[in-house]
């Protein structure tokens, strides 16, 4: 069976073509490469841009800020809302999403099995519910700041943009499970960081139940992050090994 | 105010000119631009894009047309190219779809509305209740494979719900093919409401041949490939209605008073004064089009425009929300099927035998419709939102 480390017919590197690489290394004779360079005209041109646009969008007022939740908001003294707004709705939207990759990889799991020291069904079922219980608990809380969980925020809209990287490895037919894995590491990895940044905000603002809600969700996040990590090193050893006693056994 | 169709003498064509910075203009925000800012740059990028088909095949049949139709398609290219990089890059392909349904669904509902002719106003009822199906199934997806919220895109003016199950709405050819206006006698208002409306949908058809293949998931590949094949229908259906026997500078005529009529449009109801400012210019570069082709027709056709043109633009089509129609339309004519160029209600009892066989081999392996969009009902914040967590051991 053809696996992603087996040998091929790989196209891609100019040592598979030695008569028409001869033939292209001709124009680089020609006109050799200046090292070193600055490219200080598209740098210039993108300043520009950078210098010019607007932001992706803002954060919504939120409806009811006039309300009840008004109360809330006035404890949070000498701080924008704006900012932890914008931040919450980032994580639920992570979070969200990471329910909707975990049982991708879960489905990749029954359909090709797992290793020694790989996931289980019963492992990745437990971390997709967790990932579902953070989405309430941070929906809970915009809703009791008198937010709109439903809005799309700024940073929810950008982490969405990093995450498609990962999001396209996972649903790919084609990747193994563990190259999903792989991709799993990247978004549990930006998780972490993302929840240590929510409990700095929340101490910083004098939010001590939220911070210790947002602490409790990290330590299970971090137990996330070692389990793939664990999974994906299992799965590379495996593959090293196999090929090894291949090579061994094929003399 | 109503436009004078004919006496506005707009922007002209040798004064029309770019620069690549105009041309790629700063985008719209996807989160904080009203959702019929976004829903008129898809529509005019459809407008335009057509205009350029249309130009292209025009020059391939009148040699002594291509000239000016040479000048004018270069600048109705970089209009093009201007409108549609008004779409943001954190706009995901998939959202950008989502948007693409709901310019299908509220532009044609606006138009079924104000047609004069019936059995046009038919035909977009029927086109546009399959499209809503589509927003649904596509809903589906967003939420189901990247737990994101399609009325993030949509922003409440456009229900997601099922219209006419998109599984039904294969047909055989023969079945998607309608009478057509007659040149001499339809309103003028009929005329700019099929090119509308067929160059929207044109567009969307191009759109998920392209995006299609980009996704990963197998599900989501298999769904523009069979909503596309629709699309593809629609093409087909509006494309018939209008009359073959307009002459290609009767036909010029109108493509370009269809882009004055569009951009005209977008100016009077646009909220961004950034892209208020574009579709004045717009209106403009169209006018001065059109005096060029309205010239052209006089002096090849020894005819006046007057014949083809009306005087005064019509009423703007209204980029709101059709709520109440399209509910009403869908309450009435989900079950409406068509078979040869007529409508009729019975998705079972009504359909031609070409029909069944072509639908039943094309759905012997299941529809990736059904499958993305089983047992789905759209919620505010996605179904995750109202989903529980059952508590575990800790591993």
């Amino acid at each position: 069976m053809t696996t992603p480390t087996s040998t091929g017919m790989n196209r891609t590197g100019i040592q598979m073509s030695p008569i028409q690489a001869g033939r292209l290394l001709e124009i680089t004779e020609e006109r050799p490469s200046r090292p070193g360079e600055e490219l200080t005209e598209l740098v210039q041109a993108r300043e520009s841009f950078y210098r010019e646009s607007s932001p992706v969008g803002t954060v919504p007022p939120a409806g009811s800020m006039k309300g009840m939740a008004t109360t809330v908001l006035e404890t949070i003294k000498g701080h924008k809302p704006t900012v932890l707004i914008d931040k919450l709705g980032e994580r639920l939207a992570f979070e969200r999403t990471g329910v909707r990759l975990y049982e991708a990889v879960l489905t990749k799991l029954d359909a090709l099995g797992s290793w020694d020291g790989g996931p289980t069904r019963e492992q990745l079922m437990q971390i997709r519910d967790e990932e579902l219980q953070h989405f309430q608990m941070l929906k809970e809380t915009i809703e009791g700041l008198g937010a709109d969980p439903t809005a799309m925020t700024p940073s929810a809209d950008i982490t969405a943009v990093e995450g498609s990287g990962p999001l396209m490895v996972i649903s790919d037919p084609r990747t193994t499970l563990s190259q999903a894995l792989h991709s799993l590491l990247i978004i549990e990895a930006a998780d972490l960081e993302g929840w240590n940044l929510l409990i700095e905000l929340a101490d910083q603002i004098g939010q001590s139940d939220m911070a210790d809600r947002f602490r409790a969700a990290e330590q299970t996040e971090q137990r996330h992050a070692m389990l793939v990590r664990q999974w994906l090193t299992q799965s590379v050893k495996a593959d090293a090994e196999r090929q090894m006693s291949s090579a061994q056994g094929g003399g | 105010m109503a436009l004078h169709l004919m006496d506005e003498k707009g922007v002209a064509l040798d004064q029309q000119r770019f620069t690549w910075r105009e041309l790629t203009p700063e985008p719209i925000s996807k989160l904080d631009d009203d959702a019929f800012t976004r829903v008129r740059v898809i529509l005019m990028n459809g407008i335009e894009q057509e205009a350029n088909r249309f130009q292209h095949l025009c020059a391939r049949f009148n040699a002594h047309l291509r000239l000016p139709l040479a000048r004018i398609r270069r600048v109705e290219h970089h209009q093009q190219t201007l409108v549609n990089w008004l779409l943001p890059p954190d706009q995901s392909g998939l959202e950008t779809t989502i948007a693409y349904e709901q310019v299908a669904i509220e532009v044609t509902a606006a138009v079924a509305m104000k047609e004069p002719d019936q059995y046009l106003a038919q035909a977009f009822r029927f086109g546009m209740l399959e499209d809503f199906d589509h927003l649904y199934r596509y809903s589906a997806l967003l939420d189901r494979l990247e737990g994101k919220d399609a009325n993030n895109i949509t922003q409440c003016y456009t229900d997601i719900a099922p219209g006419r199950p998109t599984m039904v709405e294969h047909r055989a050819p023969e079945d998607d093919l309608r009478e057509h206006y007659d040149r001499s006698k339809a309103h003028p208002l009929s005329k700019l409401h099929t090119l509308t409306i067929f160059a929207a949908e044109y567009q969307t058809r191009d759109f998920y041949m392209n995006i299609g293949p980009t996704f990963a998931d197998p599900v989501a590949r298999q769904l523009y490939a069979e909503i596309a094949s629709i699309e593809e229908q629609h093409v087909t259906q509006y494309e018939s209605l209008a009359d073959p026997n307009e002459s290609w500078l009767e036909k010029w005529l109108l493509y370009e008073a269809c882009e004055v009529y569009n951009y005209y449009s977008c100016l009077q109801s646009e909220t961004n004064p950034r892209l208020k400012k574009i579709w004045e210019r717009f209106v403009d570069y169209e006018l001065g089009h059109l005096q060029v082709v309205m010239e052209l027709f006089k002096q090849h056709e020894r005819r006046d425009p007057a014949e083809v043109l009306p005087a005064e633009l019509p009423e703007p089509i209204r980029f709101e929300s059709h709520r109440e129609f399209v509910r009403q339309v869908l309450s009435q004519e989900v079950d409406l099927t068509a078979q040869g160029t007529r409508f009729l209600k019975g998705v079972d009892v009504n359909e031609s035998a070409a029909t069944r066989a072509y639908r039943d081999y094309l759905n012997r392996d299941g529809s990736a419709t059904e499958t993305v969009a089983a047992d789905y009902i759209w919620q505010p914040g996605t179904e995750v939102a109202h989903r529980h967590a059952m508590p575990r051991q800790t591993m």
